[in-house]
């Protein structure tokens, strides 16, 4: 099987370029994609990419496979290989540190800027502030975001405005705290959302919907936010 | 919260209301129009200069025109703030949008007060 690869070190490369692997992939297997960088790293130990848990829980290794952003631990081979090729790019619109590595700075400071902790002025109490289970399941499709960056890295929006908006990962938690019964910001942070760029730069085209590997909707969260301001407004 | 002077109000929000509001407004017009070139295939001068001698169609497209202005700048506005940012043109790009969105305003702008002209006969 082969497989063509971006490179780039910025201490010896002028410009990136893609690498082409052969890689034997053991008869009646299919193993994810990371399994198949691995093996390429024992061809090449000079590749560099980050990985951490290998069951899509921490986020680390999220790339741009055959040319749909996804997590290299959760994607079967079979799924993404055309015609026995298969081609792997690091995550689009950041910046490239080296390899498949890229610089996830803007993205954490979007994140940053939705506040993503609970607000509550009110005395804690003694034990534990609760929620209704029908509270709680509002937070239900917002809360199990794992922060890989796929979705917003996906999001034309964002690859032209990645400093002004917000990004559909950020969305949806600034949704998830907005949704929250206990919080008590909620006007705060409608009013820190309520400018042209932060929000209103999304055009719903789903790109964040259709590769988020968690299977969440930050579309549908935008839109609850847009409704929440509207009916802050009039 | 990231600043704009440019836009169509200050907030997104609004914006965002007007560009929808706006756009069932031109939706209708546009319909009616259609509707009436349908229903009305030996169309003559006389006939259409009358429709718009009626008070109510001169309001309903002012009020067409004025929605192109609005639909427009913002719709505009989104696209050069897209494509005509620091990532195509780099620190200077301001030199380039700014003027483009300037002449587009300009032109919105005429297409109202010419409007006008044409409806009022002036």
């Amino acid at each position: 099987m082969k497989v063509s690869v971006y490179r780039y070190n910025p201490e010896t490369d002028k410009k990136p370029y893609m690498m082409d692997f052969d890689v034997v992939i053991p008869q009646g297997k299919d193993p994810m994609v990371l399994d198949v960088l691995n093996l390429i790293k024992e061809q090449d130990p000079t590749l560099t990419f980050r990985r951490s848990c290998r069951e899509g829980v921490c986020g680390s290794d999220g790339l741009s496979i055959g040319g749909t952003n996804g997590l290299a631990c959760i994607t079967p081979l079979s799924t993404v290989a055309k015609g026995n090729k298969l081609v792997i790019r690091p995550l689009p619109g950041l910046p490239v540190i080296r390899d498949l590595v890229v610089d996830m700075s803007l993205f954490y400071k979007q994140y940053e800027k939705v506040k993503p902790y609970l607000i509550n002025d009110k005395p804690a109490p003694a034990i534990e502030r609760l929620q209704t289970p029908e509270e709680r399941e509002k937070l239900d499709g917002l809360y199990e975001c794992i922060l890989c960056a796929c979705c917003s890295t996906a999001c034309p929006s964002f690859w032209w405005n990645p400093d002004k908006f917000i990004g559909p990962s950020g969305l949806l938690q600034a949704y998830r705290f907005l949704a929250d019964s206990r919080d008590t910001a909620t006007q705060e942070r409608l009013a820190d959302l309520d400018d042209p760029f932060s929000v209103f730069r999304c055009r719903g085209i789903m790109n964040c919907v259709s590769v988020c590997p968690k299977g969440l909707n930050p579309t549908r969260a935008i839109g609850h936010i847009r409704q929440m301001l509207f009916k802050s407004a009039t | 919260m990231v600043t704009s002077v440019t836009n169509f109000s200050r907030s997104g929000l609004y914006d965002w209301v007007m560009q929808r509001l706006t756009a069932v407004i031109l939706g209708v017009y546009s319909v009616f129009l259609l509707g009436y070139l349908v229903m009305n295939p030996a169309l003559q001068f006389g006939q259409w200069s009358q429709l718009f001698e009626e008070t109510w169609m001169r309001i309903f497209t002012l009020l067409a025109l004025i929605s192109i202005l609005a639909h427009a700048w913002v719709g505009i506005w989104t696209i050069t703030t897209d494509y005509l940012n620091d990532h195509t043109f780099g620190r200077k790009s301001v030199l380039v949008r700014f003027p483009l969105q300037m002449v587009c305003f300009i032109a919105l702008f005429g297409y109202v007060v010419w409007g006008v002209q044409i409806l009022w006969g002036l």
